[in-house]
């Protein structure tokens, strides 16, 4: 049953050092504020799992908060590196990354199988590449019908799932609209979880017969953090700050810019400074 | 004739090979550019495709990520991750994917993981994303990559998603039964698999390359075709066209 919290009250209930867990949004609701919060409470050795490990998990990787990230695509789309995580990976710092790398499909397919309540995803893939040489969680199994050979993988099963949606209602019931990457099944595949939203409010919108609803039976905390995707985008509140992902570029190549921006705009700061994105482009919509 | 930059005359010539018909799975960057270059001339209703789940979308600019709000707020409809990959890609449901890489080989395997041993590398690039399935899932692949040494390479360092494997039938004897890449268009020159060898071929030059300065920016022996064509120039409406659209994009991007 979704309880309706604040975003340190969360963070401190939900997640655990040693946790492995999913801050999932495909460009578009990353949960920016909360993965902050995770960062202010010094979480440690945590395995992070994400399609695209984006400017979230550079930022946890550069603080020290990570010991091991599964992943299929680490840049900062149409920018260039996420220049943490390559220091990571090149020089072991702030520490040693331990790395299970997959492609997109994959880490699709086991999120589905994950919230499926299956052990592994089977899908067509991963032939002829390397990557099954480096990884070895990725097997081949015999389709029983046909004979052919498919890739398996074990499913994605976090401790705790972490997203970021338009809004939620006083229940709990969570509506996501716009690109839905994973969202729904990292919450599904998860033991814990937790949503932070634009808005909590008495009722969810006039919406399609289909809309994506995650009742809130399958939440287990509720935040409003207005602005929390920020630079990410909420469709419908504000766009993608696309300027910022490219001013990151710089802010993140080297360890002392790195550390100074992040004692500003995240240890110094709280979930309340993500507002003023909203508001400024709320403004700047009208 | 108009002036224009090498990266253009490859953008142009990649959108060239789109027609209207097509459903183009499509990735950030210059195969962005090309697939809506190619929608806003010649091919005014082909389908764009991109992972984040947006089908047939039809952006004014171009996304700056693989996700943008544009694509969602242009698009037929969006479909989750999962789908996208399992029903459209998986399913057999797109005809052409645009794929790039840090490296290329002579059979158009590609390497976006790492320059250098995987354990160790000198530089750890983004790595696969879409790419390892995508070369195998669409009907055929077109690659866009700016020619030079250290990206054409005689051994990849890494594969992370398959072209023509080791030549000849090695594709097909793993399984594959999609065409794979079947272009390999760069700033200096088209390329096209041999038919019985499948290395890639150049075919068409840019004009004012010579065949001296496609080799001088490759790291294996040139195969070039028995009949090499000179690719056309760009038009006047191909150039405003892109530079309108690049136009649009840097002011669009800047504000946000």
């Amino acid at each position: 049953m979704a309880r309706i919290t604040t975003l340190s009250e969360a963070i401190a209930g939900a997640v655990r050092d040693g946790d492995t867990i999913a801050l999932e949004g495909f460009t578009h609701l990353i949960p920016h504020a909360a993965c902050h919060e995770i960062i202010r409470q010094g979480r440690k050795d945590l395995t992070l799992i994400r399609m695209t490990p984006d400017l979230v998990y550079d930022q946890m990787i550069g603080m020290g908060c990570v010991k091991k990230l599964v992943f299929s695509w680490g840049g900062n789309p149409g920018v260039g590196s996420l220049h943490r995580f390559r220091d990571a990976v090149e020089n072991n710092w702030p520490h040693k990354l331990e790395l299970e790398e997959h492609s997109h499909a994959a880490m699709a397919n086991a999120y589905e199988a994950g919230a499926s309540g299956l052990p592994c995803a089977i899908f067509r893939g991963y032939i002829g590449g390397d990557l099954p040489k480096v990884n070895p969680k990725i097997k081949r199994v015999t389709c029983p019908f046909t004979g052919e050979e498919l890739a398996a993988i074990p499913s994605h099963r976090p401790d705790v799932a972490i997203i970021h949606a338009q809004r939620a209602d006083r229940a709990g019931n969570v509506m996501i609209e716009g690109v839905l990457g994973v969202q729904k099944e990292a919450v599904l595949a998860s033991k814990r979880s937790l949503v932070t939203v634009e808005e909590i409010v008495d009722e969810l919108p006039e919406r399609s017969l289909n809309a994506v609803v995650l009742p809130h039976w399958t939440v287990g905390n509720v935040v409003a953090v207005p602005g929390g995707a920020f630079p990410s985008y909420a469709q419908g509140y504000y766009p993608r700050n696309n300027s910022f992902y490219k001013a990151w570029d710089d802010i993140a190549k080297d360890r002392e810019s790195f550390s100074a921006w992040m004692k500003t705009n995240v240890l110094d700061k709280g979930p309340e400074a993500f507002a003023q994105y909203a508001r400024k482009h709320q403004a700047a919509a009208e | 004739m108009a002036d224009y930059k090498p990266a253009e005359m490859m953008t142009v010539a990649a959108a060239r090979s789109l027609k209207n018909d097509d459903i183009c799975f499509v990735g950030i960057g210059q195969p962005s550019a090309a697939c809506n270059l190619a929608r806003l001339t010649h091919a005014p209703d082909i389908t764009l495709i991109y992972e984040s789940g947006t089908l047939a979308t039809k952006p004014t600019v171009l996304p700056l990520s693989i996700g943008d709000g544009e694509l969602c707020d242009t698009a037929l409809t969006t479909v989750s991750v999962p789908e996208m990959f399992r029903y459209w890609l998986q399913g057999g449901r797109i005809k052409v994917g645009f794929l790039g890489g840090a490296q290329i080989d002579k059979f158009a395997n590609l390497n976006t993981t790492v320059v250098g041993p995987y354990d160790k590398p000198k530089v750890r690039l983004p790595g696969g994303g879409g790419a390892p399935e995508i070369a195998t899932s669409c009907g055929e692949i077109f690659i866009i990559m700016a020619q030079g040494k250290r990206s054409f390479v005689e051994k990849l360092d890494f594969v992370t998603s398959i072209g023509h494997v080791s030549g000849g039938d090695s594709r097909a004897r793993l399984g594959v039964r999609t065409k794979g890449p079947t272009k390999l268009i760069t700033d200096m020159a088209v390329w096209a698999p041999d038919p019985e060898t499948k290395e890639m071929t150049v075919v068409s030059i840019h004009p004012g390359v010579t065949r001296e300065q496609i080799q001088e920016n490759t790291g294996w022996t040139v195969k070039f075709a028995a009949s090499v064509a000179e690719t056309p120039a760009p038009t006047a409406k191909e150039l405003d066209v892109l530079r309108e659209l690049h136009a649009r994009t840097n002011k669009a991007h800047a504000a946000a």
